[in-house]
């Protein structure tokens, strides 16, 4: 299954992606080809139609798969490699915590509450209202509007073409959502005070659009991984562009 | 070349194999969904996705014209479904029908299931070709008569009437299922009838529509887990106790109903060790089943892929014992066929009437035969264009690289919207039904 030539490296650093980065936009490699996949089965699990009921045989087949492919990225450590196709999104990998995002994404893909299954599990949606709040509430110096939950899958339109980047969104988006208490103090852990002022300025920015839920996107976005990205200053400018695009769609 | 009473192994004479020549090709409203005989034969049964069944009959023999052997023509037409909506959920349920079974005859009229997502309904087909004349209380346009003006009394008479064959439905079977359902399938009791849907199974007795006995139930408790649904079931055919189902990660099981109330202990179950060398992302997704039938000796089961049919014996569970490969060249190409989500197609096969020939769809409107005796196959094509009336069936084949030969076609020319799902053969005779989209073809032998 790998292609022949490319040596498959151990990603180990964030002082190494730059470098092979550029080595993976070169060729087609293994990784991208299971990075793709995962990004199609992801999309085609948030693709629903309204209207009728999805299909569930399908839906489980997708999932299986993108458990599948998960297990194995996070086997061989590539999984903070998730958004080696944006090029210049490549800032956003420091976004959030590589270990949460393993620890997430496994959680993600069992409980993943997309609207498809919504159709068929009221008792699970239910749980699903009670783990966020629980997490909202973990957060405590955060305001996070009650209806965050069905305003994200809102935002999972698939025809706002937002690309790769929206989808990272999405991630960090489920990423939180089916996080357990302790993980969520770990994300806050961190956080440096002075990014509530902003969020308070950005949320008034943003609070005619329907994109009123990115309230929780600055704050749960801001948060720094473990120990090697402190620096807020950078991330105060990544979070303005995060904002104008957002804006601009 | 011998007109084939028995459904005999497939060689060059007198077989569907070689021989095959359209007699019928009708088009429908709409894209059909299911195709089913009728236990003579006689019938003909579609079902689409507008939620209409259209029924075809035999015409009976003639003698002056012996080599027209009988064309199927429209019998019935009714709108079994109608579109519904949930409001609970807020969501349609579409009136497609998935599956028609024949019940067996037992008196004049026939009798059909045909089911949507969601509901199961019984219905009545029955001729009429009589009515009564001479009524005392009204006159022939049936007004009422006034009773003053009635000087004699007579006994109204049956008089001959132009054929009328209505549908009625007789019972309707609702509120069962949560998911869709997949499958239905008419006991050996003829008494009761299951129907399968992604996560249960329910048996049914025809008169009684208000309740359903859960038999199969693989809902895990928290939605999490799921991570395997029903994909089809069907009743042995001659023990009224025994049935399978398969699943999507491409196992059967067989259950017994005297074992316990709840099946969801298997008494077999069918899987065959996953080929190591093969293995893929994709290979969970191909290896889901989609279809299943007993064959009619009731000693074998067959299976449908997405890429191979299989024979299983009943008494052997670690492996099928005949495995065909129905469209091997499209292994390569399974990155594509998910991204357009043809991996997720849902081809159905069937067995003749002797259990020596399987029968199952594929893409670009083509067919395939596997003859189990002979291991002959043949690859043929339901279209318009290639399928003259009285012209034999050319074989197809697909190039899968290098030189493509004149006739061949090459993988990458495959049109994936033109995919034969649903296919039916005669139970009894070499003819054959086949459901192009639209259109419905039926093939028979030639007979010289």
């Amino acid at each position: 299954m790998f292609v022949r030539g490319l040596k498959r490296k151990c990603f180990d650093g964030e002082e190494d992606i730059e470098g092979t980065l550029a080595g993976i936009k070169a060729i087609p490699s293994y990784n991208l080809q299971r990075q793709s996949l995962l990004d199609m089965s992801l999309v085609k699990l948030q693709l629903c139609h309204m209207l009728v009921e999805p299909n569930l045989c399908r839906s489980v087949l997708i999932a299986n798969t993108v458990r599948q492919i998960q297990e194995e990225m996070t086997q061989d450590g590539t999984w903070q490699m998730i958004n080696t196709q944006s090029t210049g999104q490549a800032s956003l990998d420091r976004l959030v915590s590589t270990d949460i995002l393993c620890r997430s994404s496994r959680e993600q893909a069992e409980g993943k509450h997309v609207p498809g299954y919504t159709t068929f599990n009221k008792d699970f949606e239910g749980d699903q209202a009670q783990d966020s709040s629980e997490t909202m509430s973990a957060a405590s110096s955060v305001q996070v509007p009650r209806n965050l939950q069905s305003n994200v899958w809102e935002m999972e339109n698939p025809q706002e073409n937002k690309g790769n980047f929206q989808k990272s969104l999405d991630q960090i988006f489920e990423t939180l959502e089916n996080k357990s208490p302790n993980s969520v103090e770990d994300l806050f852990s961190e956080v440096d005070n002075s990014y509530y002022d902003l969020d308070t300025m950005l949320t008034g920015m943003m609070s005619n659009s329907k994109m009123g839920h990115c309230d929780g996107l600055e704050t749960f976005s801001s948060p720094t991984p473990t120990a090697s990205n402190s620096n807020c200053k950078s991330d105060l400018n990544e979070l303005d562009h995060i904002v104008e695009i957002l804006v601009e769609s | 070349i011998t007109r084939s009473g028995g459904g005999s192994s497939l060689g060059c004479e007198g077989s569907v194999l070689c021989h095959a020549v359209p007699c019928r090709a009708v088009l429908h409203p709409d894209i059909i969904s299911t195709v089913e005989f009728n236990h003579t034969g006689e019938l003909l049964a579609t079902g689409d996705k507008g939620g209409r069944v259209v029924i075809f009959q035999r015409e009976q023999e003639s003698k002056n014209q012996p080599h027209r052997r009988g064309e199927y023509n429209v019998y019935s037409t009714f709108q079994s479904h109608e579109p519904e909506f949930d409001y609970l959920k807020s969501l349609e349920i579409e009136e497609k029908i998935n599956k028609i079974r024949w019940l067996p005859q037992q008196n004049a009229a026939y009798f059909l299931l045909s089911t949507n997502d969601k509901t199961v309904k019984l219905w009545k087909v029955s001729e009429r070709d009589k009515r009564p004349e001479g009524y005392n209380l009204k006159d022939e346009d049936g007004r009422l008569r006034d009773p003053s003006m009635i000087t004699m009394l007579r006994v109204p008479v049956l008089r001959p009437m132009d054929l009328m064959v209505e549908a009625t439905p007789r019972r309707v079977f609702a509120n069962a299922h949560t998911y869709h359902i997949n499958s239905i399938s008419v006991n050996s009791d003829y008494e009761t009838y299951m129907s399968a849907d992604d996560l249960r199974i329910n048996l049914w007795n025809f008169e009684i529509t208000n309740q359903s006995f859960n038999i199969v139930d693989i809902k895990p408790a928290n939605m999490e887990e799921l991570t395997e649904v029903i994909t089809a079931a069907e009743f042995h055919p001659h023990h009224c106790n025994t049935f399978v189902y398969s699943s999507s990660k491409g196992t059967i099981r067989l259950c017994d109903m005297r074992t316990s109330a709840l099946c969801d202990r298997h008494a077999k179950f069918f899987e065959e060790p996953e080929d190591p060398s093969n293995r893929s992302f994709f290979s969970e997704i191909i290896s889901s089943i989609s279809d299943v039938k007993f064959s009619h000796s009731g000693r074998y089961i067959m299976t449908r892929d997405y890429l191979t049919v299989k024979v299983w014996d009943l008494n052997m569970e670690n492996r099928p014992i005949e495995t065909y490969q129905v469209h091997d060249y499209l292994r390569s190409k399974l990155c594509s066929l998910y991204e357009n989500d043809c991996i997720f197609d849902k081809f159905e096969c069937v067995w003749n009437g002797s259990d020596s020939v399987i029968m199952t769809g594929s893409y670009n409107n083509f067919f395939r035969m596997f003859d189990r005796n002979t291991k002959r196959d043949v690859t043929l094509e339901a279209s318009r264009e290639n399928s003259k009336p009285r012209a034999i069936l050319k074989p197809r084949k697909v190039c899968v690289g290098g030189k493509r030969r004149k006739d061949e076609i090459s993988v990458d020319s495959l049109d994936f919207s033109k995919k034969i799902l649903h296919t039916a053969w005669h139970p009894s005779e070499n003819i054959i039904a086949v459901a192009a989209t639209n259109n419905l073809y039926i093939f028979q032998d030639k007979v010289n």
